[in-house]
């Protein structure tokens, strides 16, 4: 066994597509399950919050303005790149689960299996939840579901890749970007997912990450005007509550979740309608 | 000179009684709480006292939907369900001409409105729901969507009886039961709708309705054991349930405010998008969420539409509701009215032109005059905050990029307008206005196979179509 | 191409030439068929009652141009309707005379003479009535002729064919020249709405016909099916009105064919009164083309002023 001393990566923000430190140039240890160090990671800030808002309002016009195949190209390029890292995302996330390398070998590969799920959904969407509506009139009506905008999401505290993905690939699917608040003691393959993400086709914004602490952070995208909607699977419990308080004073949608989701299991719809919109058109009918 | 003389509906095709009661599981019943006296906002007179519910008659009436709820409704088939829902509808189209009476005389609103608009569309959508209650497993939501359980509803006083067959038809059909409190200012259709679900022999508890004011619907919503609340009204009212309902399972769906775009480009039919735009702002008096309040015109046409918009407004009559030939009818209340009143003299204040009608007002009764104001900006309060009045803003724009800039500049996002001949502009412009229903060279039009509802704070949630009954779905 | 009047700057242009004329009629706003029958519908429920029923009734029967257009005409049947344009009512001596007569040209000398000193004007329909498919002197002399056998109005039809094929100089100098023809006689131009088919030609075709001088805009011959609706009268309503707004002048509009009862022409009255205004409530600038319409309004009438419902029996059939 050679004793040559391995490179050690910073684990850094992702906001708007680029990799920035904590404006606050703070960092906490991350370690294993059992107590070991593994790295430091950025503490993000309120105004890091508010930089990721920014550029994740910056890349909605384009991203949802994007044509559902070219979504779905992008994010398919997302899970091949992803397939590419498989043996380091097995690696990190055996670390920060505690899991054998096998049981993490296989979430891994959910994960990007997961991933792959969401991308094709892109261009199908509209024609399982639009419609064209028979109204009693000379007009012809049609709905279609459009992305909110833009949505905060608390990832998964436990499930740092398989629930990272689960809860993120949906947001973006249907055309939204994302502010994410990555599992706050397991967010070293958050950060890895983010490599991913700026190695693939996703536009800068698109998806922006934030490690820290949830409790921290939360707050301020809760109460942010311009965030749309927030996932609140990842939210501490003791302010779950207080969120969705905030969240009213702009009327949030507010995806509340179900308690300890499985994400194993095979998912539906439920997470993709929750960030949309239906809007409705009608025009008349005439010569 | 020529004059149309009054064309009055009697009033007593309404069967106006001097007392109405609460409907709670299958009775109806004296409620514990301060009787209110509703007014005819024409005249100013009481129709009559309505009995009200006090915080254990929201009780009664909650524990009386769960009962009919467990025993009951969620058991019964799909089949089943939908016949009842389908009576429903029936009785309303047989007692149409009294519920439009009743209905003007108790909110205001023009009879050829509640008429032509109020009462068959309330009747289609019990008629399309009850289609859905034996087809859910075709909706969408997977192969056997389960309801929600007990839905605590509040609703508005624009739309008395509609928004109350908005709220409990798909709730129903969904396998949910109700309680529902109608507008403090406009109970009367809803009670008769009462009778009606009494008459189409619903089981008891299934719907419960319960006169009050807000202190009523706060304590319906805030009820642990109601499941699911959906609530039609202001966006102030709608945050504070929001935050209520925080941390608690309900399923929550709002319909809120409004500050809709009517945009209107130089190639537009320009006839139809005067009407378009006086039916967008003065139907229903404007007491619409969805009301196209802010015109925005381009500039090279402006004058000329704006001309032609007052020659227009100047023809529409204003006065007794239950007249035929009346277009604009009252205001609902006092209350209202010294809001508008307010907003218009903000608008005054801030620099706009006003324009108002000379259209004779009755002398009592709450009215108010068409009124249009012109350059009006972005920053002014008329152009920002939901006036819910006969009061149109008009705004200027040059180019399409600066229409969806400045239609899409609010808040809120509930509808918008567009008027232009140009096929491919009119879909550039639907994609991009933030709002959830785009009226494109019509406007104020409703159908309950068509979702509706808003954008950002104009809420959330769809009413209508397939969209719609995932509200009432455990999904 | 020549203006027939002077106009604004504006409208001058557009009668400049050819391609001037196409360029301001394929500016024109669109109608939107919808709206426009949707507010058409809506007018139509506006109610009228008692003494406003009594003078818009009155205010009808003054507007109908009494009509008979039949190969089997003769001069006895046009001495009746004369007669019957004369004394609507002879029971009721206060009923209103209709607006004028209107019969083909070789029938116009015989209504002339019976309606001398009345008030009731003999209208005749010419060239080449209803399909106005003949050459342009023909035409011209058929006009000529009807004025000089006493017709103070004149029905003239456009080139439908030349319209629907965007020959829009050739039919605006046929109206012309038509209009030349007439001398002091008043010209209706019928645009033949039914052949026209969509809103947007009728809002081009009236347009055309109020450059090229036309007093009134009518909708039909009668022989074309569709014939007068409420929509398509909405529009040309707008037009005179718009007219108005630009010129300061006021010209006529005239529905005929397929009005029948009283009902229907109390709802193109509001629609006269909501659309062009209530200046255009009078026979200057309203009339019906109509046969049987008038007997319905006697009958209504009587209802009006005898306090029962009146019947066929009871008014004359001529």
């Amino acid at each position: 066994m050679s004793d040559r001393i391995s490179v050690a990566k910073t684990y850094k923000l992702y906001i708007g597509g680029a990799f920035p430190r904590s404006e606050s140039g703070r960092s906490y240890p991350v370690t294993d399950s059992k107590g070991a160090f593994l790295a430091n990671a950025a503490q993000g800030s309120r105004k890091d919050a508010r930089d990721a808002v920014v550029a994740a309002r910056k890349a909605f016009p384009g991203w949802s303005g994007a044509t559902a195949y070219n979504r779905g190209q992008v994010l398919y390029r997302v899970a091949e790149v992803l397939e590419g890292r498989r043996e380091q995302f097995i690696t990190e996330v055996s670390a920060a689960e505690g899991v054998p390398l096998k049981k993490a070998q296989s979430t891994v590969d959910q994960a990007i299996d997961r991933w792959v799920w969401y991308a094709g959904w892109t261009d199908k969407i509209a024609a399982v939840l639009g419609s064209a509506n028979p109204v009693a009139g000379p007009y012809f009506s049609f709905s279609t579901p459009e992305p909110t905008g833009v949505v905060a999401v608390l990832a998964p505290q436990q499930s740092s890749l398989l629930g990272l993905v689960s809860v993120v690939a949906p947001v973006v699917a249907s055309g939204n970007t994302a502010v994410v608040v990555t599992s706050q003691d397991r967010p070293l393959p958050a950060i890895t997912l983010s490599e991913v993400l700026a190695t693939s086709d996703l536009p800068g914004g698109v998806v922006n990450l934030l490690t820290g602490r949830t409790a921290e952070i939360a707050p301020w995208l809760a109460s942010h005007a311009d965030v749309n909607a927030l996932d609140l699977t990842g939210a501490p419990d003791s302010i779950r509550a207080d969120l969705e308080r905030s969240a009213a004073g702009t009327v949030k949608r507010v995806l509340r979740s179900r308690a300890a989701e499985d994400f194993t299991r095979e998912p539906d719809m439920s997470r993709i309608r929750a960030y949309l919109e239906t809007k409705t058109v009608w025009h008349p009918m005439g010569v | 000179m020529w004059e149309y003389a009054p064309a009055p509906e009697s009033r007593d095709i309404a069967n106006l009684k001097p007392n109405y009661r609460m409907f709670s599981d299958g009775q109806f019943v004296e409620g514990t709480g301060e009787p209110l006296k509703t007014v005819n906002p024409a005249t100013e007179e009481v129709l009559a006292e309505v009995s009200t519910a006090s915080t254990a008659d929201v009780d009664k009436a909650v524990k009386a939907a769960r009962r009919a709820y467990d025993r009951v409704w969620s058991k019964m088939p799909g089949t089943e369900r939908a016949k009842y829902i389908y009576r429903i509808a029936r009785l309303i189209q047989e007692r149409s001409r009294e519920l439009a009476v009743l209905e003007s005389l108790d909110n205001g609103k023009p009879i050829k409105e509640s008429r032509d608009v109020d009462v068959p569309t309330a009747a289609a959508h019990f008629f399309y729901h009850a289609g859905w209650a034996d087809k859910l497993s075709y909706a969408g939501y997977g192969p056997d969507p389960r309801p929600l359980g007990v839905a605590g509803q509040v609703i508005p006083w624009n739309f008395p009886l509609l928004m109350a067959a908005w709220k409990i038809a798909p709730a129903l059909a969904c396998g949910n039961t109700v309680v529902l409190k109608p507008a403090e200012t406009t109970p009367l259709t809803a009670l008769v709708l009462a009778e009606i679900i009494q008459q189409a022999d619903l089981p008891p508890g299934v719907v419960n309705i319960i006169p009050g004011a807000g202190d009523v619907g706060a304590s319906l919503v805030e009820h642990p054991d109601v499941n699911k609340v959906a609530f039609t009204g202001s966006t102030d009212v709608g945050k504070i349930i929001q935050r209520e309902l925080a941390g608690t399972r309900k399923k929550l769906t709002l319909e809120l405010g409004g500050k809709a775009a009517n945009v209107v480009f130089d190639d537009a039919p320009l006839d139809q998008a005067v009407e378009g735009i006086v039916n967008g702002i003065f139907f229903n008096q404007g007491h619409v969420c969805c009301a196209g309040s802010r015109l925005l015109v381009q500039e090279s046409v402006a004058d000329e539409l704006l001309e032609k918009l007052r020659v227009r407004v100047s023809t529409l009559r204003v006065g007794d509701p239950l007249d035929k030939n009346t277009d604009v009818g009252a205001i609902n209340s006092r209350e209202q009215l010294t809001k508008i009143q307010e907003l218009v003299e903000s608008g005054e204040g801030e620099g706009a032109s006003r324009w108002t009608s000379s259209c004779p007002l009755p002398d009592k009764g709450f009215f108010f005059a068409p009124t249009v104001f012109s350059n009006v900006s972005q920053a002014m309060r008329i152009a920002r905050e939901e006036i819910f009045g006969p009061v149109l803003s008009v705004l200027t724009f040059r180019t399409p990029d600066e229409a969806v800039a400045k239609a899409n500049n609010t808040p809120y996002g509930l509808s918008a307008g567009v008027w232009t001949e140009k096929g491919s502009r009119i879909l550039w412009m639907a994609q991009r206005m933030r709002a959830g229903v785009v009226w494109s060279n019509t406007f104020n039009r409703f159908d309950p196979t068509a979702p509706f509802g808003g954008y950002q704070e104009s809420g959330f949630g769809r009413e209508g179509g397939r969209t719609g009954l995932e509200a009432y779905l455990d999904v | 191409m020549a203006a027939p009047t002077t106009l604004p700057s504006a409208l001058a242009d557009a009668v400049r030439d050819e391609s001037s004329l196409r360029r301001f009629l394929h500016g024109l706003p669109g109608v939107d068929q919808v709206g426009v029958e949707q507010r058409a519908a809506g007018l139509g429920t506006r109610s009228i009652k008692k003494a406003s029923k009594l003078w818009a009734i009155d205010t009808a029967i003054s507007m109908v141009d009494l009509t008979t257009l039949e190969g089997a005409d003769t001069p006895g049947k046009v001495r009746t309707l004369a007669a019957k344009a004369r004394r609507p009512d002879p029971e009721r001596p206060d009923a209103p005379r209709v607006a004028a007569v209107c019969v083909y040209p070789d029938m116009v000398k015989t209504a002339a003479d019976e309606l001398k000193g009345t008030g009731v004007n003999v209208a005749s329909v010419a060239t080449a009535f209803p399909s106005g498919r003949s050459t342009m002197d023909i035409k011209l002399a058929d006009t000529k002729f009807a004025v000089e056998q006493g017709a103070a109005e004149v029905d003239m039809v456009i080139d439908r064919g030349a319209f629907l094929s965007g020959r829009y100089g050739l039919v605006f100098d046929e109206i012309v020249r038509v209009k030349e023809a007439c001398g002091d006689a008043h010209l209706k131009v019928i645009l033949e709405t039914g052949e026209l088919v969509t809103y947007d030609n009728v809002r081009r075709a009236s347009w055309l016909a109020l450059l090229a001088g036309g007093d009134f805009i009518k909708t039909s011959t009668g022989k074309v099916s569709p014939a007068a609706t409420l929509p398509v009268t909405h529009v040309m309503l707008q037009a005179v009105r718009d007219w108005h707004t630009l010129t300061g002048e006021r010209r006529g509009v005239k529905p005929a064919g397929g009005i029948r009862t009283t009902k229907d022409a109390i709802k193109y009255l509001v629609a006269v009164h909501e659309v062009a205004g209530a200046e255009w409530l009078n026979n200057h600038l309203f009339r019906f083309g109509a046969s049987t319409l008038l007997n319905d309004l006697l009958m209504q009438r009587r209802t009006q002023t005898d306090g029962h419902y009146s019947g066929p029996d009871y008014v004359t059939v001529d």
